[in-house]
């Protein structure tokens, strides 16, 4: 195979290129909402993120002090101070007297307001006002300035999302479901995985052949006949409801999985134990649960990952309160109130893929096993 | 504080009782037919048949009650009406088929059915073939992979920021109408256009399953046969040739496998629409329809209705995994 792209040195560039663009194109919108949840919310709501690193321009809209801070000079009445005064430094790229123009001086020039008035106005925000009458009335002269802002990043997105936003209850909520509903599936389907593998009785093709057909039932079905269910029975919407529903909905891949990896295992060992006397029981604690940890590590990754990154069931199981909502539901229910806040949009959705990528990358070889005896079976 | 003190005490004690379960009923089996004394032969015997039901016991309990009895249910409430108390025959199914929502979902999600599948296998296959040859591909193919563990909700709210739109004028900080703009054209709404929206939101599915059919068919181009490959080269095949005519031919198992795969997701999709336009702008899809009369109108008979079209979509995708998976043992 290496024969093939090393006989053309172009085709190997090709492909190197060809590669680059798919890994960028498969990463960039997933980088852009990382970087966009470190950025301030005025700059995020102002500017594109791949302009974050550069300084942004902004529209400042300020005010010179009022006629009572005038004071005389020979012939004038002058008003001085600072533009920026009341937030802090910032720089002057142009500046304008009117909403018309409100670029059209630069810093260092001076404007001619009519009636005898003149302002100019520098770099760093210090401006001079100054008239050839007494000015009257109460409010400063209008300026208008474009200033540079400076990249801000900030985690005031995230505090703001995890406190007020309520995704750092929904965080909780998650694990809640998630822990029991990727262990108890587990335990369940490795007894009935073994007894599929290793034991014999009259209707075990068929079971089999019942795994694999449910394996593909459509959850949708399932939703109205276990909430009637649920509720005939007094369980109602709640945590416990939830983890039975997802215990239910992942067995049939667990016992699936678990069934194709056991009856893999050496036939020697098996057959082995049983001739010393070892129930199966034994059999099953001692050595085929240990020997088949990879694949309880691909289906614990599995189904760690869908009923963490669930909406569907836990919508329907699930009640709306606080103490219940998880992060899926809570960042539905941003995308409805808060549609137009990029920066809690993005900082709450960071936070819930945050947990399902940590496991991707940490157990990548686990998923890609699991992957391969699911479905090249 | 109290939430994690319930979860905790929820798992130990489900995992002990599970335990107590399997241990209690082995430890009594061996106990009531003992492998020793004058009828252990028979006793064995008997032991052996019984045991296999008691491991297999509680397997069967919950998928009888979480996805067998669904099934029945389902049908039983499709033929009956929005309580589910009074019979109303086939009703359900003929208000959907006279349905503009309906005839709309369907539509739909045959468009998703023949574009997602398609497009997935297509470049994770150009994936997996073109990370084989290079030095950095197993980097590549974990961040092309990397989507597979983002939820669909996450991934609406990454794309939806892409597709954002300003009116023309203002900066626009989505990423597709900036481009847009920065070769001339002006932004669009882009979540709002009808049709085409559909292809936006497939694209957000596309790119999650990418990885998972590059994954698979990866592995089953390593599979191949180094002489099938070395004897084409030898005839004079080019690179071209060589992956269409020999390569592809051989795995063609494995792409009808990950094709039906995504397939079946893709029956199934929901979260996506939810999030994204919930059925407007002419998306609407069957799972979201469902939710939609079922949860938000509160009519049973009918959203049992679209479950039942749902599975009935699915059925001869399950023959064949059944009919495949019976060989295989064989």
């Amino acid at each position: 195979m290496e024969g093939i792209a090393g006989q053309k040195a172009s085709l190997t560039w090709a492909v190197h290129i060809a590669v680059a663009a798919l890994v960028i194109l498969w990463t960039v919108p997933t980088f852009g909402l990382l970087v966009s949840s470190f950025r301030d919310k005025d700059q995020l709501a102002m500017t594109g993120w791949w302009t974050s690193l550069s300084a942004s321009e902004q529209t400042l809209a300020a005010r010179t002090e009022g006629p009572d801070a005038q004071i005389r000079e020979g012939d004038l009445w002058v008003v001085r101070g600072n533009l920026f005064a009341p937030a802090g430094p910032g720089q002057v790229a142009s500046w304008g007297a009117s909403s018309r123009e409100p670029a059209a001086f630069a810093p260092g020039e001076t404007a001619d307001l009519g009636d005898g008035e003149a302002l100019r106005v520098e770099e760093n925000g210090d401006y001079e006002l100054s008239a050839s009458a007494e000015m009257t009335g109460s409010r400063g002269q209008r300026v208008y300035v474009q200033s540079m802002e400076p990249p801000v990043f900030t985690l005031d997105n995230y505090r703001s999302v995890i406190g007020a936003e309520g995704i750092g209850r929904a965080f909780l909520n998650t694990f809640t479901v998630t822990i029991p509903a990727t262990v108890i599936p587990i335990l369940v389907a490795a007894f009935a995985a073994y007894a599929l593998a290793w034991m014999q009785f009259p209707g075990r093709a068929i079971l089999v052949a019942c795994v694999v057909g449910l394996l593909v039932v459509p959850l949708q079905l399932s939703l109205i006949p276990l909430l009637r269910f649920h509720n005939a029975i007094g369980l109602g919407k709640g945590y416990f409801g939830i983890w039975l529903a997802h215990t239910g909905f992942g067995l049939p891949l667990a016992i699936y999985l678990l069934r194709n990896y056991m009856s893999g295992l050496p036939k020697d060992i098996i057959e082995g134990a049983r001739v010393d006397g070892a129930t199966d029981f034994q059999i099953f604690r001692r050595i085929v649960l240990p020997l088949s940890f990879p694949a309880l590590a691909s289906f614990a990754i599995f189904q760690f990952l869908w009923t963490w990154n669930d909406l569907l069931v836990a919508k329907v199981f699930l009640g709306t309160s606080d103490s219940q909502l998880v992060m899926t539901g809570r960042i539905v229910e941003l995308l409805g109130s808060r549609g137009g806040n990029w920066e809690i949009l993005t900082a709450a959705a960071f936070l819930s893929i945050a947990v399902p990528l940590v496991v991707f990358f940490a157990m990548q070889k686990y998923l890609v096993r699991g992957l391969l005896a699911g479905s090249v079976k | 504080m109290g939430q994690i003190l319930y979860a905790s005490v929820t798992i130990i004690a489900g995992v002990l009782l599970c335990v107590a379960y399997f241990w209690g009923t082995n430890a009594a089996l061996d106990r009531l037919l003992p492998m020793r004394g004058p009828r252990a032969s028979a006793n064995v015997r008997r032991a052996n048949a019984i045991r296999p039901w008691l491991f297999l016991g509680p397997s069967m309990v919950i998928l009888g009650l979480y996805l067998v009895y669904p099934v029945f249910n389902s049908l039983w409430l499709s033929l009956h009406d929005a309580s589910g108390r009074d019979f109303v025959g086939l009703g359900n199914y003929v208000w959907l088929f006279g349905d503009a929502k309906f005839l709309e979902s369907v539509r739909n999600n045959m468009l998703w059915l023949v574009f997602v599948p398609a497009a997935a296998t297509f470049l994770g296959l150009v994936a997996a073939s073109l990370t084989d040859r290079i030095a950095w591909g197993s980097l590549a193919k974990s961040l092309i992979f990397m989507p597979m563990a983002i939820s669909f909700v996450g991934a609406a709210v990454i794309w939806k920021f892409v597709y954002d739109y300003r009116a023309a004028g203002q900066e626009q900080i989505g990423l597709l109408n900036a481009a847009v703009t920065a070769l001339g054209g002006d932004p669009v709404a882009w979540i709002t256009v009808p049709f085409w929206n559909n292809f936006l939101l497939m694209i957000i599915l596309v790119w999650i399953q990418t990885g998972f059919a590059m994954v698979i068919l990866s592995a089953a181009l390593r599979g191949i046969p180094e002489e099938t490959v070395e004897a084409a080269i030898l005839d004079g095949a080019n690179p071209f040739q060589v992956f269409w005519r020999i390569k592809i031919p051989q795995i063609r198992g494995t792409i009808a496998v990950v094709w039906t795969t995504i397939t079946i997701l893709v029956l199934k999709i929901f979260d996506i629409v939810f999030a994204m336009t919930n059925g407007q702008w002419g998306t609407q899809v069957l799972a979201n329809m469902m939710y939609d009369w079922s949860f938000r109108a509160g009519d049973f008979g009918r959203g049992s209705a679209i479950a039942i079209i749902l599975m009935l979509a699915v059925a001869p995708i399950m023959v064949w995994n059944i009919r495949n998976a019976r060989r295989e043992n064989r």
